[in-house]
């Protein structure tokens, strides 16, 4: 029962590090040992399946109104119901899960890739700079990430890209810290030194010797964002300002269903656990990926807060 | 120990000042033109130009960006168009109800949260274990939102036992307030509790599994004594840099629950104001909650130097 794995169940394990061991190689370990990971793993599995082949698939058109199947109890016909214009919840669910993992994949990639890319600049050139790019990041996280996520939305217009934009934004002072760390815990090694001292550059340093050696947290960091990116993109279509309709998403339906809610309380359900459903088995992953790489890197994240 | 207050103080004021000039480009640049947002397309160009030029815009950036900080040093946000009233009054009037939420949501976080962290950490690998572990994730993974529909659905609708909107102020009535805050307290408690949960389970088997638990026990100690007075202690101090980090959860968090439950706090007046686009408000919003969240963590990072010396900062 390794899922509540601790320091001690790690400690008395062979003692291994990130960068000795390919990333695949750790998953796949971690999946065999971990069964929250194997859960994990085949849920999200499911997930992204639905979201790719489901509205190809399934045999009701999520757009198709039918004002004769208004508001119907989940049934052979329609698994998951009919809301109030008689759609098909369960093919609308699908195409939900499509929003939801692309606003939440590209928005936490662009979150990394500019997180990474200040945070490294920040570890090599402490100083005034590093200072400067962590204060950067330091006052983006001062303000709720719902809040500022609304805000840039609602000045900037309301679409895919500036939904994605937000969540960029509001994600990469994470992705900042954890490369600072990691690149400040590298510098000083052997292999930097002896790149720096035939003459590499600054940039081909960071570039090809420190960051491969970080990027287990950042995925492991990646896996976990991804998971709150979709709470972060779910409320904000419940509050009307995430991804602009008819794109359906599970937020939105969530809350075009409240009024129905005591007689159609299938249409509030199946959005919110097809939500719940996908963060539970995005945090499983990232959670037994983070203990098997390792055990530590939790408490580090929290004490240079 | 006074290095690092001091250092801390270097890291809190620009912060302070990037959070005002965030605040301030967000408004003003990323924005488009404020006249026009406020006026409509129908204004002419000459009216537009004149409240420019009333409103001083037509300066350059920089000036009116110490212009206005000016103004909201001296406690100046603004005045909202939706409202017509001063922003800073709409702040007063409505932190109070956020204040009431987020308290009692912080105190359900800790009061389930550490029990439940302490029972699973001594009782690790047993089957309250594995289900608290469960419960948490579940926790984290539920949509505060989804969690406070369920519970209007089941409370307020079926059972019919709590009201399912609506604030009275628990001064003013205490077994009412109570009644309509017992809802949004869980909505908005849940997630944190479980992330408590989880942090204060991590910590105390990190501190039992350290070496002076291990010599008070070779001592002879009982151990349920080393666990009370020893481990609960140390893993705690962690534990409390969590809950203010939690602080900005509980103030983002309440800009959805305070909307489900008809709330009319301090989320509320955010939500209205990015909803119409009363950006005074939503600058004032953004200030505040900053200023609030920065704050808090400053003072916990200070008392946490107090309550563990043995903390040495980079």
């Amino acid at each position: 029962m390794s899922e509540t794995q601790t320091t001690a169940d790690v400690d008395s394990e062979p003692a291994e590090t990130s960068d000795q061991q390919s990333f695949l190689s750790v998953f796949a370990r971690t999946v065999r040992n971990d069964r929250l990971a194997l859960v994990g793993t085949i849920g999200l599995g499911i997930t992204i399946f639905v979201a790719v082949f489901g509205p190809f698939v399934l045999p009701h058109d999520p757009t198709a109104t039918n004002l004769d199947q208004m508001n119907q109890a989940p049934s052979f016909v329609h698994p998951f119901g009919t809301d109030r214009y008689g759609r098909d919840i369960l093919a609308r669910v699908a195409l939900g899960a499509r929003t939801s993992l692309i606003v939440a994949f590209v928005g936490v990639a662009v979150a990394a890739g500019v997180g990474v890319t200040l945070g490294a600049i920040a570890g090599y050139y402490e100083g005034l700079l590093g200072e400067g790019i962590m204060r950067f990041a330091d006052t983006i996280f001062s303000f709720p990430a719902l809040l500022l996520a609304l805000a840039m939305v609602a000045i900037m217009g309301q679409n895919w890209y500036n939904v994605i934009i937000a969540v960029g934004v509001v994600y990469w002072p994470i992705f900042a810290r954890i490369t600072r760390g990691s690149v400040l815990s590298v510098k000083d090694e052997e292999f930097v030194q002896a790149a720096r001292s035939i003459g590499e550059s600054d940039f081909r340093i960071i570039g090809s010797e420190i960051l491969p050696n970080i990027t287990a947290p950042i995925i492991v960091q990646g896996t976990i964002s991804m998971a709150v990116a979709i709470l972060l993109e779910s409320a904000l279509s419940f509050l009307g300002l995430g991804v602009p309709p008819p794109d359906p998403s599970w937020g939105r339906m969530l809350a075009d269903s409240r009024q129905f809610m005591t007689h159609a309380p299938w249409w509030t359900i199946a959005p919110g656990l097809a939500i719940m459903f996908t963060v539970l088995n995005l945090n499983f992953v990232g959670d037994a990926l983070r203990d098997a790489l390792d055990p530590h890197q939790g408490d580090e994240m929290e004490a240079t807060r | 120990m006074k290095r690092y207050v001091v250092k801390r103080i270097a890291q809190y004021v620009p912060v302070m000042f990037g959070v005002t000039l965030i605040a301030f480009l967000l408004i003003n640049v990323a924005g488009g033109d404020p006249v026009r947002t406020m006026l409509g397309t129908e204004a002419s160009e000459e009216q537009v130009q004149m409240i420019r030029e009333d409103l001083g815009l037509d300066q350059p950036l920089y000036v009116r960006y110490f212009d206005w900080l000016g103004d909201v040093l001296s406690g100046d946000l603004g005045t909202s168009i939706m409202y017509g009233q001063p922003v800073s009054d709409l702040i007063v009037q409505t932190l109070p109800v956020t204040f009431w939420l987020a308290g009692g949501a912080l105190l359900v976080s800790i009061f389930i949260g550490i029990p439940a962290g302490i029972v699973s950490a001594t009782r690790r690998n047993t089957k309250f274990d594995s289900g608290a572990t469960i419960a948490a994730y579940s926790g984290i993974a539920i949509p505060n939102f989804f969690l406070g529909i369920l519970l209007i659905l089941v409370f307020a609708e079926y059972l019919r036992v709590l009201p399912a909107s609506g604030f009275v102020s628990p001064l003013a009535d205490p077994i009412q307030g109570i009644r309509h805050l017992i809802l949004p307290w869980i909505a908005l408690g849940t997630a944190q509790a479980a992330i408590v949960m989880r942090y204060m389970r991590s910590s105390l088997l990190e501190v039992m599994d350290q070496q002076y638990v291990e010599v008070a026990r070779s001592k002879g100690l009982v151990p349920a004594l080393i666990q009370n007075k020893h481990s609960i202690m140390n893993a705690l101090i962690p534990t409390v840099t969590i809950i203010g980090i939690n602080l900005g959860y509980l103030l983002g968090g309440s800009i959805v629950i305070e909307e489900i439950f008809a709330l009319p706090g301090f989320g509320r007046l955010a939500l209205n104001g990015v909803l119409n686009r009363d950006f005074l408000i939503l600058q004032g919003v953004l200030l505040v909650t900053a200023f609030l969240f920065t704050t808090v963590n400053f003072v916990v990072d200070i008392l946490y130097t107090y309550l563990d010396p043995r903390i040495r900062y980079e």
